[in-house]
C-alpha cells in the first residue's frame, strides 16, 4: 500500500487520527483510546498485514507522555510509525498490546521503568532495568537526580 | 533477589530454582537469568537485566550527533562500525547530505570485516561453551588479523569511531587493500578447517541438532532478526530490503534456512562468513578514487521531526530512532537493539529443553549483553 | 637379556630382613611400610608430570606454548602450583557435613592407590599378584564413586548435589562397560592374574591375538573408561562450569588438589589396565615368526615398553578432551545403554566362540 492508501485506512479506522509530515513513512497520531483496535485492525487487516514490530519507544512529549510504535509488513514490505500519548503525568496509562506482539512483552517494561507510562492488560507489569526500589522515571525530562546524573547542559 | 511471587508459584516437590548469573562463564555479558527446574527440563526463565545499564539513551539527549557516534560503539561493541554507520547515515538522510562512493565503499568493507570478526568470535565462543576449548584458540587467532588491520587503518581494534556525517574520518592506509586481500586468502584455508573440527562432529550435531525451535511466525513475533531469524525462514536482511551504502552494488545471497534449532542458526552464521567475503572480494579492488568525506557543518542540527534509520548488524536489524526538535542535540533517541528482541524470544525457545541444552541455545542466539541493556 | 625379575631383587631383601630379624610382624611391616612409601611417592610425582603433560598438551593443540617459564620446558611448574596449593586457606563450609565432608577426597585417593598395587610396571615387579587381580582392580576402583557421592551430598548445596548424582549414574553405568570388555580378553587368556595375562602375551599382544572381538573390546574399553574417570567428551559434572561447578564447588586448597590429583591417577591406571592386558604391559613387541626382530625388541627395557604405552594411551585420552565438545547427560546415558552395552555382550559371545573353535593366533 502506497502512504496515502495507508492514511486513508487509518483515517477509517481513528478518524480523529491526525498526520506529521515525514518524508520516509507515514506517522499519525492516535488518540490512546482507539490505539489498540487500530493496531489490531492494522494487523489483522489482509490489506495491510502489519506482523512486524521493528520498536517500541516510550517519549516524553512534554506535556504529555507517550508510545512511538514502529510497525512493518513482512510480506506486503510497508513501514508506519503510530503515536499515541497520554496527558496524565501522574498515573499514566496506556494498552498495552503484548497481546497482538508478543516482543512487546520486553519493551513495554522498559517504557515503564524509565517514563512511568504503565500498560493495561500487560502480563508482568513491573521495572526492567533498574532496582524495583528505585524512584523516579529516569527519560522523564523533569527528572533531577543529583547523585546519579551530571547536568552538563543546564 | 528472587521476587516472592516466583517462589510462590512453584511446586516446590518437584521444581526448583537456579540461579545463572551475572557473572557467568557462558552468558556472555552480565545478564542473570532464574530458571525454573523440574529435574533436568527448564519449565521457565525470566530473564534479570540492567546490570550493565549505562542510560545511553539520555547520555544522547544532550550530546552533539558527531558526540553519538562513540556511544553506539559501546552499545553491540562486536558491530562497532556497523552501529556508527546506522547513525551516520540517520544524519545524513535527514540533510540530504550525498555521501562520496569512495566512503561508501570504504563503509561496506569495514563493515563487513567487522561481520567477520563478530562471527569469528562467535564461532570460538559458541566451541568452548560446548566443551571444545580448541576452537576458542582457533577463532581468535584468525580474528586478530582483522583486528590488525582495524588498528592500522582506523587506530584502535575493537570501537572504531571511524565513520562521521559525511563519509569516513581519514583515508585508508596503502597497504589497506593488499592486507585485506591477504588476510582473505588467508581465512578461505581456515574456514574449512573450522568446519571440519565443529561442524562436522557428530556430538556437535547431536547437542544443537532439534533444540531451541523457533517457528517463522514466533520469529516474527518475537522480532528476531538476523542470523537467529534467518535460521527459522523470516527473510529479514536489511541489506536487501533496504539496500544502504554500497550494498546494492554487490551480489550476495541472504542465507535462509527453515528448521530453526541451533544447528540451522549456527549453519547460517558459517555461510554468512562466506557471503562476507565474497562481499569484499567484490569490493576490495574497485573502490573508487575521490573524497572521503563531505565537509559538513560544524554544528549539525537536523530539522524537525522524527526519522528512523536501520542497518543489518551482526545479530539482527539495529535501527535508530530520532525526534528531533531543531537542536543540536535530539529530543529522543532510541536504539532498536537486536539482542533485546532476541532475547524475549528466550524465555519461549528453552521451554521443555534440558538445562544443558539451554547453554547450547545462548550461544546459538549470540547474544551481546550491553546491547540489551543499553 | 633385558627381562630381569624382579622377584629375584625382593626375595633377597626378604631374605635380609628376615635373616636380621625373624620371620614375623616386624619384618612385615618392614616391608609393607617400604612398598607404602615407594608407592606414596611414586604416585605424588607420577601425578606431578600429569600435570605438566596435560598442560604442555593442552598448549600444543590450542597453538600455543604452555609453561615454559619455571624451569626447563617449565617441568617445575607443577611443582611451584602445589606449593601454592598447599598455602590456601582452607575454607569450612558451615552447614556441611563436617566429618563426611573431610574423608570425601581422602576416599577417592585411596581407591585409586588400591588399584595401582596390583598393576604390574616390569616382571616381578608388581606389589600384589592376585589370582583374581583383574577383579581386584575393578573392584577397588569402583570404590571412587563412594568419594564423590559423599563429597556432593556433605556440601549442603543443591548444585554439587545435581554434579554429584550425575557423575555417580555416569560411573555406574559405564563400568559395566569396562568390565565386560575386560572379561573378553579374560575369556582369551584363561586367567585373571596379570602376571599370567601378560606371560599369555609373549608371542604376540592379545589385540593382536583375539583380531576382531579383541580390538572391539579395547574400542569400548577405551570410550567406557574416559567416562569411568570423568573425563573428556564425558565431563559433564566437573566441567559444569556451564552451569555449576560440579561435586566439588565447595573444596578449595589442599582438598580440592586431592580430587584433581585423583583424575589424573585414575586415567594413569585406566591406561595402565588397557596397555596391560591389550597390549601385554611390560612385554616388548614379539611378532611370531621373526626371531632376529624379537631378540633387538627384547634390549629395550621392560619399564620403558610399560611406561611408553601408558602414555601413548593417556596422550590419545588427552587429544579426546581437547577435541570433542561435551555429551549431554542423557546423551551419555544413552550412549552406554543402548550402544556400549549391547555391543560388549554381543562382542563376549563372539569371543567366546572364537576360544573355543581356536580360531586365534
Amino acid at each position: 500500500m502506497t502512504n496515502e492508501e495507508l492514511k486513508d485506512f487509518i483515517v477509517k479506522l481513528a478518524p480523529e487520527a491526525t498526520f506529521t509530515e515525514n518524508k520516509q513513512m507515514v506517522v499519525a497520531i492516535i488518540p490512546s483510546n482507539q490505539l489498540f483496535s487500530v493496531v489490531k485492525q492494522l494487523k489483522e487487516s489482509s490489506t495491510t498485514k502489519f506482523d512486524f514490530l521493528v520498536s517500541l519507544t516510550g517519549v516524553d512529549f512534554n506535556p504529555g507522555l507517550g508510545v512511538v510504535y514502529h510497525l512493518e509488513s513482512t510480506e506486503l514490505k510497508h513501514i508506519i510509525c503510530l503515536k499515541t500519548s497520554t496527558e496524565d503525568r501522574v498515573n499514566p496509562k496506556l494498552d498495552s498490546i503484548v497481546s497482538l506482539y508478543l516482543a512487546a512483552e520486553l519493551q513495554e517494561r522498559e517504557v515503564f521503568d524509565f517514563l512511568g507510562i504503565s500498560f493495561n492488560n500487560h502480563p508482568d507489569m513491573r521495572r526492567l532495568f533498574l532496582d524495583d526500589e528505585w524512584k523516579g522515571y529516569p527519560l522523564r525530562k523533569d527528572y533531577v537526580d543529583t547523585v546519579n546524573v551530571i547536568d552538563l547542559i543546564k | 533477589m528472587v521476587d516472592a511471587d516466583i517462589k510462590e508459584k512453584l511446586d516446590t516437590v518437584e521444581e526448583y530454582l537456579i540461579n545463572m548469573g551475572p557473572q557467568h562463564p557462558s552468558t556472555h555479558g552480565v545478564l542473570r537469568l532464574v530458571v525454573n527446574l523440574r529435574g533436568e527440563i527448564v519449565k521457565d526463565l525470566k530473564p534479570y537485566c540492567g546490570y550493565i545499564h549505562r542510560g545511553i539513551e539520555k547520555m544522547c539527549e544532550r550530546n552533539t550527533y558527531p558526540q553519538i557516534i562513540h556511544l553506539t560503539d559501546r552499545l553491540d561493541y562486536l558491530s562497532a562500525h556497523i552501529n556508527n554507520e546506522a547513525v551516520c547515515l540517520l544524519v545524513e538522510g535527514a540533510l540530504d547530505v550525498e555521501v562520496p562512493e569512495r566512503a561508501k565503499y570504504i563503509r561496506t568493507i569495514m563493515a563487513e570485516l567487522t561481520r567477520l570478526a563478530s562471527h569469528q568470535l562467535w564461532w570460538s565462543v559458541m566451541g568452548m561453551d560446548l566443551g571444545a576449548l580448541t576452537t576458542f584458540f582457533y577463532g581468535l587467532r584468525d580474528r586478530e588479523h582483522i583486528l590488525d588491520i582495524f588498528e592500522e587503518n582506523c587506530g584502535t581494534r575493537l570501537l572504531v569511531s571511524y565513520n562521521c556525517p559525511g563519509g569516513v574520518m581519514y583515508d585508508i592506509k596503502p597497504d589497506f587493500q593488499k592486507k585485506v586481500k591477504e588476510f582473505i586468502t588467508y581465512f578461505k584455508t581456515k574456514l574449512p578447517e573450522y568446519e571440519k573440527l565443529l561442524s562436522g562432529n557428530v556430538i556437535f550435531q547431536q547437542r544443537t541438532k532439534g533444540t531451541g525451535l523457533l517457528t517463522k511466525e514466533e520469529v516474527i513475533a518475537y522480532g528476531v532478526t538476523g542470523p537467529s531469524g534467518r535460521g527459522s525462514g523470516f527473510a529479514c536482511d536489511v541489506r536487501k530490503k533496504n539496500p544502504y551504502s554500497a550494498y546494492d552494488k554487490v551480489q550476495f545471497n541472504e542465507i535462509i534456512r527453515t528448521e530453526g534449532d541451533s544447528l540451522a542458526r549456527y549453519k547460517v552464521r558459517m555461510d554468512e562468513m562466506r557471503e562476507s567475503m565474497s562481499i569484499i572480494e567484490q569490493l576490495i579492488d574497485n573502490i573508487p578514487e575521490g573524497d572521503f568525506a563531505t565537509k559538513m557543518k560544524p554544528i549539525i542540527k537536523l530539522p524537525i521531526g522524527e526519522y528512523y534509520q536501520r542497518v543489518e548488524a551482526c545479530r539482527g536489524e539495529f535501527g535508530v530512532y530520532v525526534e528531533s526538535r531543531g537542536e543540536k542535540n535530539p529530543y529522543r533517541i532510541k536504539f532498536r537493539s537486536p539482542n533485546f528482541a532476541n532475547l524475549s524470544a528466550l524465555d519461549y525457545m528453552s521451554r521443555n529443553e534440558k538445562i544443558a541444552d539451554l547453554v547450547a541455545i545462548m550461544s546459538s542466539l549470540d547474544l551481546v549483553i550491553p546491547d540489551i541493556d543499553r | 637379556m633385558w627381562l630381569y625379575d624382579f622377584a629375584e631383587l625382593t626375595s633377597k631383601i626378604h631374605a635380609g630382613l628376615a635373616g636380621s630379624l625373624g620371620e614375623g610382624l616386624l619384618t612385615t611391616t618392614i616391608e609393607m611400610s617400604l612398598v607404602g612409601i615407594v608407592f606414596l611417592t611414586f604416585y605424588a610425582v607420577l601425578g606431578l608430570f600429569l600435570v605438566y603433560m596435560e598442560r604442555k598438551v593442552c598448549a600444543f593443540f590450542q597453538c600455543r606454548l604452555g609453561p615454559n617459564r619455571v624451569g626447563i620446558f617449565g617441568l617445575l611448574q607443577t611443582i611451584a602450583d602445589f606449593i601454592k596449593l598447599l598455602m590456601k586457606e582452607l575454607i569450612t563450609v558451615k552447614s556441611a557435613d563436617q566429618f563426611l565432608f573431610n574423608v570425601a577426597p581422602f576416599i577417592v585417593i585411596i581407591a585409586s592407590m588400591l588399584a595401582m598395587g596390583a598393576l604390574p610396571f616390569a616382571k616381578g615387579l608388581q606389589a600384589m599378584d592376585f589370582d583374581i587381580g583383574i577383579l581386584y582392580v575393578m573392584a577397588t576402583s569402583s570404590l571412587g564413586v563412594l568419594g564423590i557421592l559423599l563429597a556432593g551430598w556433605s556440601s549442603n548445596n543443591k548444585y554439587s548435589l545435581i554434579g554429584a548424582m550425575r557423575s555417580g549414574a555416569q560411573i555406574v553405568s559405564y563400568e559395566l562397560s569396562v568390565g565386560l570388555s575386560l572379561m573378553t580378553i579374560v575369556v582369551l587368556a584363561g586367567t585373571m592374574q596379570f602376571s599370567e595375562i601378560i606371560a599369555g602375551q609373549e608371542s604376540a599382544w592379545f589385540i593382536f591375538r583375539g583380531h576382531v572381538p579383541a580390538f572391539i573390546a579395547f574400542i569400548v574399553f577405551i570410550v567406557a573408561s574416559t567416562a569411568e574417570t570423568n573425563r573428556g567428551p564425558f565431563d559433564l559434572a566437573e566441567a559444569e562450569s556451564e552451569l555449576t561447578a560440579g561435586f566439588h564447588t565447595e573444596y578449595s586448597g589442599i582438598k580440592f588438589a586431592l580430587f584433581f590429583l585423583s583424575e589424573f591417577m585414575n586415567m594413569f591406571l585406566v591406561c595402565a589396565i588397557a596397555a596391560t592386558v591389550f597390549f601385554g604391559g611390560w612385554m616388548p613387541l614379539h611378532v611370531p615368526g621373526l626371531a632376529g626382530f624379537n631378540h633387538v625388541m627384547d634390549f629395550i627395557p621392560p619399564v620403558v615398553w610399560f611406561f611408553g604405552k601408558t602414555f601413548t594411551l593417556i596422550f590419545l585420552m588427552m587429544w579426546f578432551k581437547w577435541t570433542f565438545p561435551r555429551l549431554r547427560i542423557d546423551q551419555l546415558l544413552t550412549l552406554e545403554w543402548k550402544f556400549l552395552l549391547p555391543i560388549s555382550l554381543v562382542n563376549i559371545l563372539i569371543m567366546a566362540l572364537c576360544v573355543l573353535n581356536h580360531w586365534y593366533f
